[in-house]
């Protein structure tokens, strides 16, 4: 058995950033215009009526520069990142490696200090790397188009749900159409955007086998079928098998069908958009592609569409003329406008850019066939804990995923798997309980990637196996973690309460008052 | 790459990979495929460029592309219009490249802690900013968060049309239009020509008891500072409509910020707030409101709240009314929330901690003096009007080169050689102002650069004179 960390995370006990202010104190000073430019315009300020001058400063710390940084570090301190960690737990999040070489790509001043507005020929390497990606994104899918512009998932997905509105307005339909299909095991956003795209939204629940019910789906189409946006695998990782049966059902009756290939690792080279009979699909480059997440952001959700939909993609695409320069096309006459200012989120692009060429077309299905042999490895061993199950599909293998149930051991002894999940990060380990709603009881979802080795992956089910044997025999010393985190457990009345809830500091000081002697001096 | 073992590949062991099958019961990775129909198969092969494990080979292959770039650093830039060049403090890149901030994700409170003060603080150190009681998690953009803005107020009054300021930039103009169809019918106010302020007798006509909104930027794309936000204020409140300002956040050391007029929900982008262009990958927007439920209960986004844990004295963190997000209710959540911008968050955070109330006072002060030494510079030239509008600017001014005979086209062309990006040209999208380009003026333009571009400039024109 793998050994399992007698960890601790740092504690600082950091105050509040406020807290640190010295008046007088600065952080960084700013250059003040030049004399001759003083002696001519004034303090530049007084153009402005009196009512429109800020008079008093905004109240802000005043901390000089080193006490600014070290508070900061003490809290990037206080943040498991991928890179501390055997980051599996994060399921359908693909917490992968983010190579390093590639950070100096997107450090690079030919890369952060480009202007989005600037003459096209000044940008050439930009506009190449965007092309480039394109292009790869289209074998790796089998779809005609890509645009990189949608600044994460959910934007990409929100791109999708306009391109269908669009292409049936286009046909005339867009009135008798308002309805998306999704399944409750797709990401949350595939429904809501479709929501904030006018559509009521029909979900399909799963069968016996955890699979989308494809019964339900045939009731469920008609004349008023816009499209499906779905998932597959699932958060279930269980491939959906029929997968082409339900974008032919959804394309009988006139629909669209939109793939939703966040995470599409145990899938790269082995089966595709195009096969599946999909017209569009979206790549998370911050997943797959393994540009790194950032605490949520900035990222990418790469969107393809085939010959037909690349009319609508958002504007401009890069393309090459035949000098072989790279110019931004403005002119697709169907466009549904644009998703994100400018031209996306252009170190993800590069970042995504630099790790396909270093893996290759074999690399990525290697890539994809490693993220699948662990997935089953740790399954093999997950299935062993006391307590832990994999429902659905007994015995059958998974792709890049599973969602487990903690279900027995909470039977058992009463311990959720939010009181797990707080247990895991004593030591040093994630555990995340899914996305709602909770379908499958008391859940959580492990995606191992290809990053890690097989000495951590059984590193990581030690630590699930250590805290499944504490919660059976002391399970008040898992109820009450964290014990060796940052913080102890948190008073969560404090958010959902509109007399307690404090999303600023100076609201916490008008409904807490000041942290006297009750709080840290 | 034939036999070699890929360094992100760890598994690719041959021993390794062998005693995994084992455990798992399979003789073959591909029998792990077994629920994938064959007819779905890929069996083809991914045209892709032959790789380049070695990581020299990608340096050198990745480098020799991103060189044909011609940076703001080697020229002297002018262009602005949603993007700017501000000083990035080395602080802020110190931060936000930390593995441990740049490699976390979605953990929990408990895990990642740091995340999560980290990004209240950024929350409550623009709230100081703006004046305002609480700032979200940052959304994509100033766009989407205009649009959601807008949504926010629509849901508020339970009204369908938004009245939108026609001095918008059309690249946000654009990502609004398609955030908010079908459900907001977007209704445009026209600005005045001499002023470039919003027209009131436009909004006066158009205002009425079906407008949920009325949303101008301040400064406007164009850069006049609109001086009367309490007047379009009043107008809207008057017809039970929300006021909805997009600012520059880089301007509120010195200039009011919108709720001091009357502004119920503010937006805007914190790209100069310590966050370098990245071709535009470096906007990220905010929205903040008043601290009331029926405001709070609107928002699509994490909002990251403080509370105490069992320990006294100890500070915890977590999401704030997590049930109206689209995470906790699907499509019966609030628009939709997922991975957006934050680490442009952590580091605006870092970025306001580190200039406080002074610096930003400075700033402010600093922006003003160069932007108007350059429009009293170019307005000597022949034939130009700098600045088109009789406004107060903060950083951005509309150049208008008609009189000169040039196109913006050919004086770019010609700054161009002499390694300046001229501003952005207008003439496609805002026909009206003629051959105009809008200039942006920060505190990195020295007065030195900002003579070196009149000087240019006035070269260009003469020449076009013999």
């Amino acid at each position: 058995m793998a050994k399992v960390r007698n960890f601790h995370q740092a504690r600082w006990e950091e105050p509040v950033i406020f807290e640190l202010s010295q008046p007088g104190e600065r952080g960084i000073l700013v250059p003040e215009a030049e004399k001759a430019i003083e002696e001519r315009v004034g303090d530049g300020v007084s153009v402005l009526p009196e009512k429109m001058i800020r008079r008093e400063p905004p109240a802000l710390p005043e901390i000089s520069q080193m006490r600014v940084l070290k508070h900061y570090l003490r809290l990037s301190q206080a943040t498991l990142g991928a890179d501390f960690n055997v980051d599996v737990g994060q399921g359908t999040c693909t917490m992968k490696y983010s190579p390093k070489v590639n950070e100096e790509f997107a450090r690079s001043p030919k890369s952060v200090c480009i202007h989005p507005l600037q003459d096209e020929q000044t940008v050439q390497g930009a506009l190449e790397i965007i092309h480039s990606l394109d292009l790869f994104l289209r074998e790796i899918s089998g779809l005609d188009r890509f645009s990189l512009q949608p600044g994460g998932g959910s934007a990409a997905a929100l791109a999708m749900a306009s391109i269908i509105r669009a292409f049936h307005e286009q046909s005339g339909e867009g009135d008798q159409r308002d309805e998306i299909i999704t399944t409750i095991f797709s990401h949350p956003s595939d429904a809501a955007v479709a929501a904030v795209k006018g559509f009521k939204v029909v979900t399909i629940h799963q069968n016996e086998e955890g699979l989308p019910d494809i019964d339900q789906l045939r009731k469920s189409v008609s004349e008023r079928t816009a499209g499906l946006i779905i998932t597959n695998p699932e958060d279930t990782g269980i491939f959906n098998s029929q997968i082409a049966r339900f974008t032919e059902i959804v394309h009988s009756v006139g629909g669209l069908c939109g793939y939703d290939q966040a995470n599409a690792n145990g899938l790269l080279g082995i089966t595709r958009a195009s096969e599946a009979g999909f017209d569009m699909c979206y790549f998370n480059l911050h997943k797959t592609f393994s540009s790194p997440h950032g605490c949520g952001g900035p990222a990418c959700g790469a969107l393809g569409a085939t010959e037909e939909l690349a009319a609508f993609l958002p504007v401009p695409v890069v393309e090459r003329d035949v000098n072989g320069d790279y110019y931004l096309n403005y002119d697709l006459p169907n466009t549904i406008g644009k998703i994100r200012s400018f031209h996306g989120v252009f170190p993800a692009i590069l970042r995504a850019y630099a790790w396909i060429m270093s893996l290759g077309a074999e690399g990525l299905r290697e890539c994809a066939r490693l993220a699948v042999l662990n997935n089953n490895y740790v399954l093999a061993k997950v299935s062993q804990i006391r307590g832990a199950t994999a429902p659905y599909a007994e015995g059958r293998h998974r792709i890049e995923q599973v969602r487990y149930s903690w279900e027995e051991l909470y039977h058992d002894t009463g311990v959720t798997t939010e009181d797990i999940a707080r247990r895991m990060s004593d030591y040093g380990f994630h555990l995340w309980q899914s996305h709602h709603p909770f379908i499958v009881p008391q859940p959580f979802t492990i995606e191992p990637t290809e990053s890690y080795s097989r000495d951590e992956l059984d590193e990581y089910v030690a630590g699930l196996a250590r805290v499944a044997r504490e919660a059976y025999d002391s399970p008040d010393l898992v109820k009450s973690a964290p014990h060796r985190s940052v913080v102890h457990r948190i008073n969560e009345d404090w958010f959902d309460e509109p007399g307690k809830w404090a999303v600023t500091w100076r609201a916490y000081l008008k409904k807490h008052g000041a942290p006297g002697s009750g709080g840290r001096q | 790459m034939r036999g070699k073992v890929h360094p992100y590949l760890p598994n690719s062991v041959p021993d390794v990979k062998r005693s995994m099958c084992e455990t798992i019961g399979i003789s073959d990775v591909d029998e792990l495929y077994e629920d994938i129909p064959q007819e779905l198969r890929f069996r083809g092969d991914m045209n892709l460029p032959d790789p380049l494990p070695a990581e020299p080979d990608l340096r050198r292959h990745v480098n020799s592309i991103l060189s044909k770039n011609c940076t703001c650093e080697e020229n002297i830039s002018f262009l602005g219009g949603g993007c700017a060049r501000h000083y990035v403090p080395a602080i802020c890149d110190e931060i936000n490249q930390r593995s441990e901030f740049l490699t976390a994700y979605a953990g929990e409170p408990y895990a990642d802690h740091g995340r999560f003060q980290a990004l209240f603080e950024y929350q409550s150190l623009m709230a100081e900013l703006l004046d305002v009681d609480v700032v979200n998690v940052p959304t994509y953009d100033w766009a989407q968060a205009a649009a959601t803005s807008l949504r926010m107020a629509a849901r508020i009054t339970g009204r369908e049309e938004v009245l939108v300021s026609d001095a918008v930039s059309p690249d946000r103009r654009w990502v609004m239009e398609n955030y908010c169809t079908p459900q907001l019918a977007i209704v445009p106010v026209a600005h005045c020509s001499c002023t470039g302020m919003m027209d009131l007798d436009d909004l006066a006509s158009k205002i009425s008891a079906k407008t949920a909104a009325v949303y101008f930027e301040n400064p406007s794309y164009l850069g006049p500072v609109e001086t009367e936000g309490d007047g379009i204020a009043e107008i809207a409140h008057k017809a039970g409509a929300l006021s909805v300002v997009g600012v520059d956040p880089v301007s509120l050391g010195v200039i009011a910020p919108p709720s001091h007029y009357g502004c119920d929900i503010v937006c805007g982008d914190i790209q100069g707030l310590g966050i370098h262009m990245h071709f535009g990958g470096g906007l990220a927007g905010f929205v903040g409101t008043r601290d009331e439920e029926r405001f709070v209960m609107e928002y699509p986004s994490r909002l990251f709240g403080i509370a105490r844990t069992c320990v006294e004295g100890e500070w915890g963190f977590g999401d704030v009314a997590y049930s109206r997000t689209s995470f906790a209710q699907r499509e019966e959540g609030k628009e939709f929330v997922g991975t957006h911008s934050a680490l442009w968050g952590i580091t605006a955070g870092v970025y306001l901690a580190l200039m406080g109330p002074r610096g930003m006072q400075d700033l402010g002060r600093t922006i003003m003096q160069r932007s108007q030494y350059a429009m009293e510079r170019l307005s000597e030239l022949p034939g130009v009007t700098a600045p088109k509008f009789d406004a107060p600017h903060f950083k951005e001014f509309v150049v208008d080169f008609t009189r000169t005979g040039l196109t913006v086209e050919e004086m770019n062309k010609f700054l161009l050689g002499r390694g300046i990006f001229g501003g952005h040209d207008l003439s496609r999208c805002f026909p009206e102002l003629g051959q105009s380009a809008l200039y942006c003026i920060t505190e990195m333009h020295s007065k030195d650069e900002i003579d070196v571009l009149a000087d240019a400039l006035c070269e260009c024109i003469s020449r076009e004179a013999k």
